[in-house]
C-alpha cells in the first residue's frame, strides 16, 4: 500500500494536474472523439445531410482550451466547431440532434452541423464563411469591456483563415483595442486540399501575432496539457490586462476534410497521415495519465464506458426527434405586413 | 462526346486554354485537388501551375489580381468554390471588374469569367445553396449567365471567355451530374444575352433558367396531359443582359406568364422580368405575371431544402391560378 502511493505522488506532481482533472481531460477529449465516430456512422447513413467536419485528431485543442475557462467565457468558432461546442458544455444529445436537422437540435434543425450556437454555455456559433468570425469575436470583446466585465472570448479558427484580410483586420483591431480575445489558430497544415506551404509565405502563423504586438507563441496542439498551460496564460492577460494573444495550435486532421473528401488522400501521402496518427492527443494523454499514476486502467475503462453510453443516448435521442414542421420556415425572422 | 456538366465545362476550360494562351484558371484548390466539383480537374497536369494557379484562401485577392491581370490583357478565368463565398469578393467585382470599361472611357477592359457553383439540391447547408444571381444581375457593366445543361453550359463558357466584358458564370450544383448530352468535340459558342425557347406553347409562357428550367419543362409536360393547356418554356441562359425582346414576342402570344427561379422573390430576377414583360407586351397580358421563387428567408438546412426551393407543383398551381384567371 504504502509503495503504491509513493509510487502515484510524484507521477501526478508530474502530470501537472489532479486526477479529476485528468480525468474531465480525458473523457472531454473521448467524449468529442466518439461523437463525431458516430455522426460519420450517421452521414454514411444519410441521416445527416449537408456537409461533416470532423475534428478527430484535434480534440485536445478545444478540451485544453476550454478546461481553463470559466462557464461565462465565450467561444465562437468555425464550422469544424462540434469539438469546441461540446468541450464548452452543450448537451451532446441536442447537438446530434442539430447535426440531423431535427427540431430538438440546439438551432432547431435549421443550421446543421456547421451551425451550433447554445446560449446556455454561450458558444456563438459555428461559421462556415473561413475567417468572417473573426471581427465578431473582436465586437465581443469589445462589448464586454465596454460592459465592465471580466469575461474573454475564444475564438478558434484555421491556417485557412490567415490569408483571408479579415484575419489581419481582427488581429489589428484586438491589438489596437486592447481586446479580451484569444484567438487560437488550429494549424493542421492543410486548409481543404491547400497546404500551408502553397498557401502562407510565412508558415509560422503565430509570428503574425508579433507585428500586431500581440503576445503570439505555438504550442503542441497534439498535447492537451500544453494547451491548457499555454492557454491559461493568454487568458489570464486577457482577463487582467485586457490583451489578445495569438496561439498556435499545431495539430492535424486525421480524416479528409470533409465526409466528401474521406481520406484526404490527392493532396497529403498516406505516411504523412500515419506518422500524424501516432502523434493522436487522446492515444498519448491516455498513455500518460496511466504512465503518472494519476489515473488507472480500469479508471479510463469506466470513463469510455460512461462516453460511449452517453453517445448512444445522443443518437437514440437525434433519431427519435421529429423534423422541424414546415411553418419553422418562416419563423425567427421578420415578415412583411 | 457524351458528357455531363462537369466534364463538359472542363472541356471548354482545356480547349480554350489550348487555343489562348492568356487564358488562365486561379481558384481555391482548383490545381491539384481539380476543383471542389472537378471542373478543373486535370488542367494543372496539362498546363502547368504558372496558368493553372491553386490560390491562397483569399477571395478579394483571387478577384481584384484577376481585375489587374486583365487590365494588362489576360483572360482569368476565376473559381470561387461556392456562390456563397463570393461576399468576400464582392466589392472587387462591383467597384472594379464592373467599372473598368466605363471609368477609363473604354480604354481599359475586363475580359474575365467568374464560375461559381450556385444554388440548392444537393442536401447541403446554408452559404451553400443559395441563389445570388440577382446581385450580379443588378450591377451594370456585368453579364450574368446561368447554363441549363452541359451543351449550353460548355458554350456559353466558351462565349464568356472570348467576351470583351466581365461575366459571372453561375453553375447549378444539381446540374452537375444530373445528366449527360451529346457536346460537339469542335468549339461551339452560343450568343450572351440570347434567351432559348425550349418548348412552343400558345396558352402561356414559362420563363426560368439554370436548375430551375426542369422544374418548368416538367410543369409544361403536366398541363399539357392534364390540362389541356401548352406552355412555351423559355430558358434565359443570360440572366443578364436580359432577352427583352424574346420574352415579349412569347407573351404576346399566351396573355400569360410564370416566372420561376431559386432566388427569394422579393427584388429578385422576376420582378425585373415581369416589368420588362409589362413594358413591352401590356396589352397581350390576360392575368396578372405570377412569381414561384424561393421565400424570402435566409436558406433553411437540409432538411427542409425541398420546401424552400421550387418545386413542379407550385409551379402547377400558379400556372393554373394565372389560366383561370
Ligand atoms: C470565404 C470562404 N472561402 C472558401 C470556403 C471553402 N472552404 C471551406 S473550409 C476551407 C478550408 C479551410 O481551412 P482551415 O481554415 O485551415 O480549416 P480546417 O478545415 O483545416 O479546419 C475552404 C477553402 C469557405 N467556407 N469560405
Ligand atoms: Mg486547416
Amino acid at each position: 500500500m504504502a509503495r503504491r502511493t509513493d509510487v502515484r505522488k510524484p507521477a501526478a506532481a508530474a502530470l501537472g494536474v489532479d486526477a479529476a482533472t485528468a480525468r474531465r481531460l480525458l473523457a472531454d477529449m473521448m467524449l468529442i472523439r466518439r461523437f463525431e465516430e458516430k455522426a460519420a456512422e450517421s452521414y454514411a447513413l444519410g441521416k445527416i445531410g449537408g456537409f461533416l467536419h470532423l475534428s478527430i485528431g484535434e480534440e485536445a485543442v478545444a478540451d485544453g482550451a476550454t478546461s481553463v475557462l470559466r462557464p461565462d467565457d465565450y467561444a465562437i468558432s468555425t464550422y469544424r466547431e462540434h469539438g469546441h461546442c461540446l468541450a464548452k458544455g452543450s448537451d451532446p444529445r441536442r447537438a446530434m440532434a442539430e447535426l440531423y436537422g431535427r427540431r430538438d437540435g440546439l438551432c432547431k434543425g435549421k443550421g446543421g452541423s456547421m451551425h451550433l450556437f447554445d446560449r446556455s454555455v454561450n458558444f456563438l456559433g459555428g461559421h462556415a464563411i473561413v475567417g468572417a468570425h473573426l471581427p465578431l469575436a473582436a465586437g465581443v470583446g469589445f462589448a464586454i469591456k465596454y460592459q465592465g466585465g471580466d469575461q474573454v472570448v475564444v475564438c478558434y479558427f484555421g491556417d485557412g483563415a490567415v490569408p483571408e484580410g479579415e484575419f489581419h483586420e481582427a488581429m489589428n483591431l484586438s491589438a489596437l483595442w486592447k481586446l479580451p480575445v484569444i484567438w487560437i489558430c488550429e494549424n493542421n497544415r492543410y486548409a481543404m486540399g491547400t497546404s500551408i506551404e502553397r498557401a502562407l509565405a510565412q508558415h509560422d502563423i503565430y509570428k503574425f501575432g508579433e507585428v500586431y504586438g500581440i503576445p503570439a507563441e505555438p504550442m503542441d496542439g497534439m498535447d492537451v496539457l500544453a494547451v491548457r498551460t499555454t492557454v491559461a496564460r493568454a487568458v489570464e492577460r486577457a482577463r487582467r490586462d485586457k490583451m489578445p494573444s495569438l496561439l498556435e495550435a499545431r495539430t492535424y486532421r486525421f480524416r479528409g476534410h470533409s465526409m466528401r473528401d474521406p481520406a484526404g488522400a490527392v493532396y497529403r501521402t498516406k505516411e504523412e497521415v500515419e506518422r500524424e496518427k501516432l502523434r493522436d492527443p487522446i492515444v498519448l494523454f491516455h498513455a500518460r495519465v496511466l504512465e503518472t499514476g494519476a489515473l488507472a486502467e480500469a479508471d479510463v475503462r469506466a470513463i469510455e464506458k460512461d462516453v460511449n453510453d452517453r453517445i448512444d443516448e445522443a443518437v437514440a435521442f437525434a433519431d427519435a426527434s421529429p423534423e422541424p414542421p414546415l411553418e419553422w420556415l418562416l419563423t425567427d425572422i421578420f415578415k412583411e405586413d | 462526346m457524351k458528357l455531363n456538366m462537369v466534364k463538359a465545362l472542363n472541356l471548354a476550360l482545356r480547349q480554350e486554354m489550348e487555343r489562348d494562351r492568356d487564358v488562365l484558371v486561379l481558384g481555391e484548390d482548383v490545381g491539384v485537388d481539380g476543383g471542389v466539383f472537378r471542373v478543373t480537374e486535370d488542367l494543372q497536369r496539362r498546363f502547368g501551375s504558372q496558368r493553372v494557379i491553386d490560390s491562397p484562401l483569399a477571395e478579394a485577392a483571387i478577384i481584384g489580381a484577376s481585375v489587374g491581370m486583365a487590365l494588362y490583357g489576360l483572360k482569368p478565368v476565376c473559381e470561387i468554390q461556392f456562390s456563397g463565398f463570393a461576399f468576400q469578393c464582392f466589392h472587387q467585382i462591383e467597384n472594379h471588374a464592373a467599372r473598368y470599361r466605363q471609368r477609363s472611357q473604354g480604354r481599359f477592359h475586363c475580359a474575365m469569367v467568374v464560375r461559381m457553383p450556385y444554388g440548392g439540391g444537393v442536401r447541403a447547408l446554408e452559404h451553400h445553396s443559395e441563389s445570388e444571381e440577382q446581385f450580379y444581375a443588378h450591377i451594370p457593366g456585368l453579364k450574368m449567365v446561368i447554363p441549363s445543361g452541359p451543351r449550353n453550359a460548355r458554350a456559353l463558357l466558351v462565349s464568356a471567355i472570348r467576351d470583351p466584358d466581365p461575366v459571372i458564370f453561375f453553375e447549378a450544383k444539381g446540374l452537375y451530374h444530373a445528366a449527360r448530352e451529346e457536346v460537339p468535340d469542335d468549339p461551339e459558342m452560343m450568343p450572351l444575352g440570347r434567351a432559348q425557347i425550349v418548348r412552343e406553347g400558345r396558352d402561356l409562357t414559362l420563363i426560368s433558367y439554370g436548375a430551375m428550367l426542369r422544374v418548368a419543362r416538367e410543369a409544361a409536360d403536366t398541363l399539357a396531359q392534364e390540362d389541356g393547356a401548352e406552355a412555351e418554356v423559355i430558358d434565359l441562359l443570360t440572366v443578364a443582359p436580359l432577352d427583352r425582346a424574346t420574352l415579349a414576342a412569347s407573351v404576346q402570344k399566351t396573355g400569360r406568364a410564370v416566372i420561376i427561379h431559386e432566388a427569394p422573390q422579393s427584388f429578385g430576377p422576376g420582378a425585373e422580368i415581369a416589368a420588362s414583360i409589362m413594358e413591352r407586351a401590356f396589352l397581350s397580358l390576360e392575368a396578372p405575371i405570377k412569381r414561384v421563387a424561393a421565400y424570402d428567408v435566409p436558406f433553411v438546412g437540409f432538411a427542409r431544402e425541398r420546401a424552400t426551393v421550387p418545386d413542379v407543383p407550385r409551379v402547377l398551381a400558379a400556372a393554373r391560378e394565372t389560366l383561370a384567371f
